[in-house]
């Protein structure tokens, strides 16, 4: 699908803006940096704020237990080794990729429409990655030796075993955690230098001042820093497709019936886009509502990214669609069994919730563009999206493992309660950071506003 | 500063001083609390021993075995204060014991009493601790294999829940007290010339003691002295006593037997003899190419058994059907048995009895039909006139004189004794070692009349439900902690020695007796080697002596045969006016294949060893086939209440495939009301349903509760109320698989290559493969041999230090044991084909596990074996996902018993104790096979073929599994590999195992159409 499409598709009504009429700089940048810096906090967001640390603080219980008592707190068990926790690791980092795809992907292709939604995306993807990587950390038996799985330098001589897919997962993840960061935090800076230069409170300033490192704006400061953002956009680029490739190997590589499948990579990387814009949908939706911020984030964006959940649900629903023909085309008793298994077995209503919540109830609704542009309907459908694709993985982590090779071992997995916090903890985790973004950094980029503003009056 | 105390003032000085002063003995105090034994010191007292049963007496959760048993190593602490011997203690630098070296484990001769009988063991020490039990090569009963009891017996040794101190009248006591109040009771007796004084024991076997045990009673000639074993052989007895009007003792030689009936006898898997008729009847399984033979074994049973599971023929028939069934193939044999049936009608195929009896014909002189110890004498009877019409006695069933020393019907003695209870003439009762108040016949109501008695002493291993009640009671020493003697199934003696002095000072009954007998102080190694002495007098005692000990039997001591004569009619067993007895359940009470009649219920390893066929573990439950559950209308897991003459029971259903309809089983040894902290509260107690009269078949009226209670299993774990269809599905996938290849003698015959399938052949690679110069391990399980007995599991998890995690863990699929029993099913529910396979790791070429882990904690090892580095796993359970067998066990939690005392020297030093967080698994005994590469090095030789036999080989009784060098064409276990019937599990995933299985075979007979 060529990128430009979005822009000649007369999908909406033409001329439909990503900027509403009448905005200056001036307008720009007074209303994003007032919700910084003048507006009083909302009580809302105290209310969202302290039902999200309220979860953090489950978060840390459940650390805590886990810490102390072992990962015999989780449901897991021989034959299913992994549960929740393999299961959250891929959703979260899933969810990441749309920041990702947003802020590098179309800067590269010059989409105008990112640019009221990159550095809510990008903060999206970083705090994703945060809750993400704490996962694979508390998954292991022993997560104070997680730095064996690095390439030190050890006396003993020892290094990490390189055919193992969970050693390429410590270079993806953690490759894709320190460019985010960097890219979130390079986008800023000349935001940071603007809510330095407003700010009133001396405090305020000099912390914004020491974030900002130095900004002043000079044309040379302008010059370097699009040649840098465009650097980490190209290394950005990649990551898109490496990380969730790299995490979908993680299965690939092992001879599970349902694990061992050459189809995965795309389907696990489309199955990403897929989770992550319908988070940026769902936080998108109630920010612009809650700030005001409609002018900014127009029914075009959301339209847009309707369209992609659309395509990226449409080559989901192709690799269910391929798993399920080729365990019949392969002959494999194992992979026929699997299938079967998950449609009848047991977790049988985990796969057709899947079926339902990321074929069935999406790609019934998004093609018309009446729901596409229905506020409310769009923030549900986002939401079922992101049900699904939890389900998915579980689906393919749980049901592979239940009932694999020897019918002797076959087991069943309940989620225990710590499995239950530690994913509520790690929801709480992600608000709390997001809700502190909010509050304290500018949630739309007021520089690339501008841009588009003057973008906007060139066209004119 | 005058204070005037408070009410109720805890210190309360002038007591405290009258208390010390009327203590005769010594006693330290720590404080005036624990004087004053005031509530707060009883507070204190039981936070700092929160599970101490001496502090606190209330319900013992028993969930939390593992903090539990963590929390006594406050208990087993206590006894460290006990005073030490005052004995000049001799540098190992200067007399070091002989053959002694550090590091290296010494193994030595003994026996395990089971039930009276003996099973000759090896015992591995490790500095003086024995940590591993093995069988005796020379021993008859053992022949080098040992049952699971004998493998667990050596937990119970260490079990810090063991009876650790003398108790009187509820208080710590002293030995000393014992001495001297037996001084005084003595005195007392002789005058009485012993009235009053009985003495209750187990089956007893030991000459040593026989010899006691007539020499107290020739002090007190009014004493008495009864036996009861609660499972005990009774009824064998009996049957002897009907069939040839004598007590005789009947040998099964199943190596001459080529054809078998089972009359409801679990002949391989329970019984004194069972390690040894389970070699021998393998023998004659055992398949080296389409020119061997097999013997044919017809199984009629209610209870599904291992045996049942190995027959070419089995039929399901109610216990009490049974004599039926004896009767009509009596009949059809033209033997006269006295009464012709019972008037039941038969639900046998039609083609059955003739085919069967016309097989038996055949086989004049080389068939064996063998009666459960379950039935009543009469099918005992009946076996023996068959065996003696068909020519077999003297040839394949051999009848010796009695093997116990002074054989009595047990419950008939226990009767006697409560009569005599309440006719008011026993004043004083000596238990040594059985525990009635827990077992003894419901109808008997044990405990209420010991109450009645004046005096009454325990010798026992548990402060159990007899302990109790006693006034005195002695901790016993456990068999590796004494000195005795004991008979086996076909009379050999062994001297039992102990390998380590008692733990908590216990005593054995010989040296109790000895008290009683006014010989206190003669230690027990001096009264066993007293009596050998005046037995074998002469010049080469010491050699004898010597030689006996170093060879765990006494030699030439096997009963010689005897010659028996049948008597003509055998009438009919009071069994059946029971059988009219409308509406009610026939229910058979067994001896469970674990804990047996509750001796070992403490014992962890045993209760979480899943019980052959259901895998239950930590329950036992009342087994029903599927048509019986329906007719009930249960399921597994629902509570019903079992109620025959006496008390009513409750009990969880299970679902048996290939239960007998119209019965149920309900395994004995469960319900505890007071042991450890292990078995405590488990399960349900069946004997209360027993009665002297129908110890093991009597009929119960059923009845739902509505409550269910949690049952659980290693395979197929919580798939309830589907149970049926859940065991079709994986059966059908076994079969897809080709997990279990099964065949036909015959099919055999016409294609001895029906094991191999597609997809056996090594796929192509694109790299080299791995490079084996030297040595190449591997094992080959033969399934025609397995029994399912269970040995292998306890062998491998005494052997390998393998935790114990408890019902709750085992409920979340957390079992630790590294090798085990799978079991399929084949054919309808009602009478399925049962296939055991044993499971452990299949040490891949192609290893799955090694290519996934990212820190290579699992590895290649130059001889072939997948290694496991406990101390590089950081636990990702990859390897384990990956693993297609699943064989991989993961330490979820800390699992492993960090903190018991007690429990440490329990330890095999020669194998890691894993942490929490660590991934283990089957190793083929990479310890063994080191061992003895160190060996064999340092005496510049090559290693032996057999020289390295891992654990779970050891102890195999039928030698199903064969461990040796693959690149050696010489070695045992490449020839079987070499064999047509070898095949690998789910070798078409190109992992190419190094274990692989040789292909099970069936005899069936050909006039039996099923």
């Amino acid at each position: 699908m060529s990128p430009e499409g979005f822009e000649r598709t007369p999908a909406i009504e033409a001329g439909t803006p990503v900027l509403a009429p009448g905005h200056t700089y001036a307008t720009i940048t007074d209303k994003i940096s007032a919700i910084v810096l003048l507006q009083k906090t909302k009580r809302g967001w105290w209310l969202g704020f302290a039902i999200a640390f309220c979860l953090f603080m489950l978060l840390n219980l459940a650390l805590g237990t886990i810490l102390m008592i072992g990962v015999g707190t989780f449901g897991i068990n021989i034959p299913i080794g992994w549960g929740f926790d393999i299961v959250n690791f891929v959703w979260w980092i899933g969810i990441g990729h749309a920041g990702t795809l947003i802020s590098a992907f179309l800067l590269l292709m010059r989409q105008a429409w990112r640019q009221s939604i990159n550095r809510f995306a990008e903060a999206m993807t970083l705090f994703a990655v945060a809750c993400a990587g704490m996962f694979p950390l508390l998954h292991m038996g022993r997560p104070w030796l997680f730095y064996w799985l690095l390439p030190y330098p050890d006396t003993m001589g020892t290094w990490p075993q390189f055919r193992s897919p969970l050693v390429w997962d410590v270079f993806a993840v953690s490759t894709y955690a320190t460019i985010s960061l960097l890219f979130w935090f390079v986008g800023l800076i000349p935001d940071l230098a603007t809510l330095r230069d407003r700010s009133r409170n001396s405090a305020v300033k000099v912390i914004y001042g020491i974030l900002a490192i130095g900004w002043r704006g000079s044309a040379k400061h302008w010059h370097r820093y699009d040649m840098a953002y465009l650097l980490l956009a190209g290394l950005a680029t990649p990551l898109v497709v490496s990380v969730h490739t790299v995490v979908s190997f993680d299965f690939t590589t092992a001879i599970i019936p349902g694990w061992h499948s050459t189809i995965f990579p795309p389907y696990f990387v489309a199955g990403a886009i897929y989770s992550g814009f319908a988070m940026v949908v769902t936080l998108a939706i109630p920010l612009r509502k809650f700030y005001g911020l409609e002018d900014f984030v127009t029914m075009r964006h959301l339209d847009n990214m309707a369209k992609i959940l659309l395509a990226t649900g449409c080559i989901v629903a192709y690799g269910y669609l391929m798993e399920t023909f080729m365990a019949f085309y392969s002959g494999s008793t194992y992979e026929r069994y699997m299938i079967m298994n998950r449609m009848t077995g047991p977790y049988a209503p985990a796969y057709w919730a899947l079926i339902g919540c990321n074929i069935v109830i999406p790609l019934c609704t998004l093609w018309s563009s009446k729901i596409r542009r229905n506020v409310t309907a769009l923030f549900l459908i986002s939401l079922v999206v992101q049900t699904g694709m939890w389900l998915e993985r579980f689906v393919i982590v749980v049901t592979s493992l239940h009932r694999d090779f020897l019918p002797s071992s076959w087991g069943m997995y309940y989620p225990t309660v710590w499995d239950w916090t530690l994913f509520l903890g790690t929801i709480g985790l992600f608000f709390s950071l997001f809700f502190l973004f909010i509050r304290f950094l500018p949630m739309i980029s007021i520089f690339e506003m501008r841009g588009l503003v003057h973008e906007e009056a060139e066209k004119k | 500063m005058d204070r005037k105390p408070k009410p109720g003032n805890p210190l309360d000085l002038v007591q405290i001083q009258a208390k010390l002063e009327r203590g005769a003995r010594k006693r330290l105090w720590r404080g005036l609390e624990e004087l004053a034994g005031t509530p707060e010191y009883r507070d204190y007292l039981e936070s700092e021993f929160p599970h101490d049963p001496r502090v606190k007496d209330n319900g013992i959760n028993r969930r939390d075995i593992l903090k539990l048993m963590g929390a006594s190593a406050a208990l087993a602490g206590l006894t460290a204060c006990t005073k030490l011997p005052e004995e000049k203690i001799v540098p190992y630098a200067q007399q070091q014991p002989e053959n002694f070296i550090p590091g290296k484990p010494l193994f030595y001769a003994t026996a395990m009493p089971l039930a009276g009988y003996a099973t000759g063991v090896l015992v591995e020490s490790h500095m003086g601790r024995p940590t591993k039990v093995e069988g005796n090569p020379t021993h008859p009963a053992s022949l080098g294999a040992a049952h699971v009891f004998a493998q667990a017996s050596v937990l119970t040794l260490y079990d810090p829940d063991r009876a650790q101190v003398v108790v009187y009248n509820g208080r710590i006591g002293s030995w000393s007290a014992f001495l001297t109040s037996i001084e005084q009771y003595r005195a007392d007796l002789l005058i009485r010339k012993g009235a009053g004084l009985r003495i209750l024991t187990g089956t007893v076997t030991s000459p040593a003691l026989a010899d006691q045990m007539q020499s107290v009673l020739a002090q007190f000639p009014l004493a008495k002295w009864h036996q009861y074993e609660p499972c005990g052989r009774d009824s064998v007895r009996e049957g002897a006593k009907l069939a040839f009007g004598e007590d005789a003792n009947a040998v099964y030689h199943f190596d001459q037997a080529e054809v078998v009936v089972s009359l409801d006898a679990d002949f391989l898997c329970a019984g004194p003899g069972a390690v040894r008729y389970a070699h021998d009847f393998s023998e004659k399984r055992r398949v080296t190419g389409p020119q061997s033979s097999m013997n044919r074994l017809y199984v009629v049973e209610s209870t599904p058994t291992n045996t049942g599971a190995m027959a070419d023929h089995r039929l399901p028939q109610r216990a009490g059907d049974v004599e039926a069934f004896a009767r009509a193939l009596a009949e059809s044999l033209g033997v006269h048995s006295g009464a012709t049936g019972n008037g039941i009608p038969l639900r046998v195929p039609a083609d059955w009895i003739p085919a069967l009896s016309r097989d038996l014909v055949a086989h004049r002189g080389a068939s064996i039909i063998i009666a459960g110890e379950q039935q009543p004498p009469a099918v005992h009877a009946l076996a023996h006139l068959m065996n003696d019409w068909l020519g077999n006695a003297g040839k394949t069933v051999i009848y010796t004189a009695p093997v116990e020393a002074n054989p009595v019907n047990g419950r008939d003695s226990l009767r006697q004794l409560v009569a005599d209870i309440d006719a008011g003439q026993v004043d004083t009762l000596m238990i040594l070692g059985v525990n009635p108040v827990y077992n003894a016949p419901a109808d008997l109501h044990f405990g209420e009349k010991l109450l009645k008695m004046r005096m009454r002493m325990r010798l026992g291993l548990y402060e159990d439900e007899t302990s109790e009640l006693c006034h005195w009671r002695i901790p016993e020493a456990h068999y590796l902690e004494s000195w005795g003697d004991a008979r086996a199934y076909d009379g050999t003696i062994s001297i039992i020695q102990p390998l380590i002095s008692p733990l908590y000072d216990g005593k054995s009954v010989h040296e109790i007796l000895a008290v009683l007998g006014g010989l206190a102080g003669v230690s027990g190694h001096d009264i066993i080697r007293d009596y050998w002495r005046k037995q074998k007098a002469g010049a080469d005692f010491e050699q004898f002596w010597q030689k006996s000990l170093n060879d765990g039997v006494v030699e030439g001591s096997a009963l010689p045969a005897k010659s028996v004569k049948v008597q003509a009619a055998i009438s009919a067993s009071p069994a059946k006016a029971a059988r009219a007895e409308g509406g009610r359940m026939e229910i058979v009470l067994r001896p469970d294949p674990t804990v047996w009649d509750g001796s070992f219920s403490n014992n962890g390893w045993l209760q979480e060893l899943p019980k052959p066929l259901t895998k239950l573990t930590w329950d036992n439950a009342a087994l029903v086939s599927p048509a019986t559950a329906l007719k009930l209308g249960v399921t597994n897991g629902d509570v019903v209440k079992l109620h025959g003459s006496g008390p009513e029971v409750k009990a969880p259903i299970w679902i048996a495939p290939g239960h007998a309809d119209d019965s149920i089983t309900l395994h004995l040894g469960y319900g505890r009301r007071r042991t450890g902290h292990v078995g405590t509260g488990v399960g349900s107690n069946a004997y209360l349903l027993a009665t002297t009269d129908r110890p093991w078949i009597t009929y119960v009226d059923v009845q739902k509760t509505g409550a269910t209670h949690q049952l659980v299993t290693t395979q197929h774990h919580h798939i309830m109320g589907k149970e049926g269809a859940q065991v079709e599905e994986e059966s059908v996938a076994a079969r897809q698989r080709s997990l279990v290849r099964v065949a036909t003698l015959e099919e055999f015959r016409k294609d001895p290559n029906f094991a191999r399938e597609e997809g056996d052949e090594n796929a192509p690679s694109m790299y080299p493969g791995f490079k084996y110069d030297g040595n190449a391990w591997g094992m080959a399980v033969d399934l025609n041999s397995c029994i399912g007995c269970n040995a292998c599991v306890v062998a491998c998890q005494s052997e390998n230090n393998i935790p114990v995690v408890g019902k709750d863990q085992v409920s979340r699929g957390r079992e630790m044991q590294w090798i085990r029993v799978d079991t399929y099913f084949e054919g309808g529910l009602r009478n399925p084909q049962t296939y055991n396979e044993v499971v452990l790791c299949m040490h891949c070429e192609n290893a799955p596990c090694e290519y996934v882990c990212p820190v290579g904690a699992t590895v290649h090892s130059p001889e072939g074996l997948n290694e496991m580095i406990y101390n590089r796993c950081v636990g990702t359970r990859y390897c384990s996902n990956n693993c297609p067998y699943k064989v991989r066990r993961f330490n979820f939690e800390l699992f492993a018993d960090w903190e018991t005392p007690s429990l440490k020297p329990l330890r095999n030093p020669d194998v890691t104790v894993r942490s929490r967080g660590v991934m283990e698994k089957c190793t083929y005994c990479v310890q063994r096979i080191n061992s003895a590469k160190i060996t064999a090095e340092k005496e510049d030789r090559e290693l032996h073929d057999g020289e390295i036999l891992t654990a779970c080989q050891q102890t195999c009784p039928t030698q199903a599994i064969v461990f040796g060098n693959i690149n050696d064409p010489r070695s045992r276990v490449a020839k079987l590999k070499a064999q047509s019937r070898n095949y690998g599990l789910l070798t078409d995933l190109n992992t190419r195992p190094r274990t692989t299985y040789l292909a099970k075979l069936r005899n069936p007979n050909p006039e039996i159409k099923e």
